[in-house]
């Protein structure tokens, strides 16, 4: 009896620690599998977050980016299409050119075949301002600190927008001005005069032997 | 009692070892993805918090239309004071 019971309990003795051994190392692995999950899990948390305020924080950007861009195109579009108005396109061409060379080859975004003119000369193009800003006159709202400030060109108020671009204190209505100098023969102050002017010469100019 | 003694050499030696493997390898594999995570949080939180100056874009958006507002304004007056480019 001793002996099958001995024969039965050496291979069962076998198994018995195969599968304590398995089961340990599933526990341990498991366990360890575990604790990273829990830490990959955490992780992912602090993504979820972070990526949460990404969208939170970027939504509104495209729709504000759009609309910024709408508006510069207005004002390219105005702009463009002032200058061509007033300046005509080749001229326009020739201005930008002068004031950014090299920067009329690009061209026009609203008037393609700009690209193809050759701007004219920079002495022109500089004339042709000069002469614009000229034509504006004291009028002109170049020194304007804001476009949205006074109003030129107003009847009644034109004249003193007008002056108000210059440092006088004339548009302010001062009680006392400085006195103006005082020239001529009533002026308080007289020079010495030189006797020698006016007088005949008292030596004519030689002529240079031919 | 031959293959019961197979039975537990095959457990003890084949199956044990490739149990110990297989979960060994899937410990490996949960380890490998931590720092990963970790790095994608990283670049999260950094990404927010570049974002944060996005708020800004309101007030970009608001002086934007006010100076289109104001080089219409400027163009109009123009448009009025000079005159038209004369066609050759």
């Amino acid at each position: 009896m001793g002996m099958p019971a001995a024969g039965i309990a050496a291979p069962g003795v076998v198994m018995i620690v195969a599968v304590v051994l398995i089961v340990l190392a599933l526990v341990y692995f498991l366990v360890a599998t575990i604790v990273a999950l829990r830490r990959i899990s955490s992780g992912l948390d602090e993504v979820i977050v972070g990526v949460g305020e990404i969208i939170e924080k970027s939504a509104p950007v495209n729709e504000i980016v759009l609309a910024i861009n709408e508006q510069l195109d207005a004002g390219v579009d105005a702009l463009e299409g002032l200058l061509v108005k007033k300046a005509g396109l080749e001229d326009s061409m020739g201005l930008i050119d002068s004031v950014y060379p090299g920067a009329a080859a690009a061209g026009l975004r609203n008037f393609p075949e700009s690209a193809e003119i050759e701007p004219p000369h920079i002495g022109e193009t500089y004339t042709l301002g000069t002469l614009t800003l000229a034509r504006l006159g004291r009028e002109a709202p170049i020194a304007a600190a804001s476009p949205a400030g006074a109003v030129l060109r107003n009847v009644e108020g034109g004249s003193l927008a007008a002056r108000e671009l210059y440092p006088s204190v004339r548009h302010t209505s001062p009680q006392k001005l400085p006195r103006s100098p005082v020239i001529g023969t009533d002026a308080p102050v007289q020079y010495e005069q030189r006797e020698d002017i006016g007088a005949p010469r008292k030596r004519l100019p030689t002529r240079p032997p031919s | 009692m031959t293959l019961w003694w197979i039975g537990s050499i095959v457990l003890l030696v084949v199956i044990f070892p490739v149990v110990v493997y297989l979960l060994r390898a899937v410990l490996e594999s949960a380890n490998s993805i931590v720092p990963t995570v970790d790095g994608i949080a990283d670049v999260a939180r950094a990404g927010s918090k570049d974002l944060d100056a996005a708020s800004l874009l309101i007030t970009t958006r608001e002086q934007a239309t006010q100076t289109i507002a104001g080089v219409a304004d400027y163009g109009g007056s123009l448009d009025q004071i000079i005159d038209d480019a004369v066609e050759a």
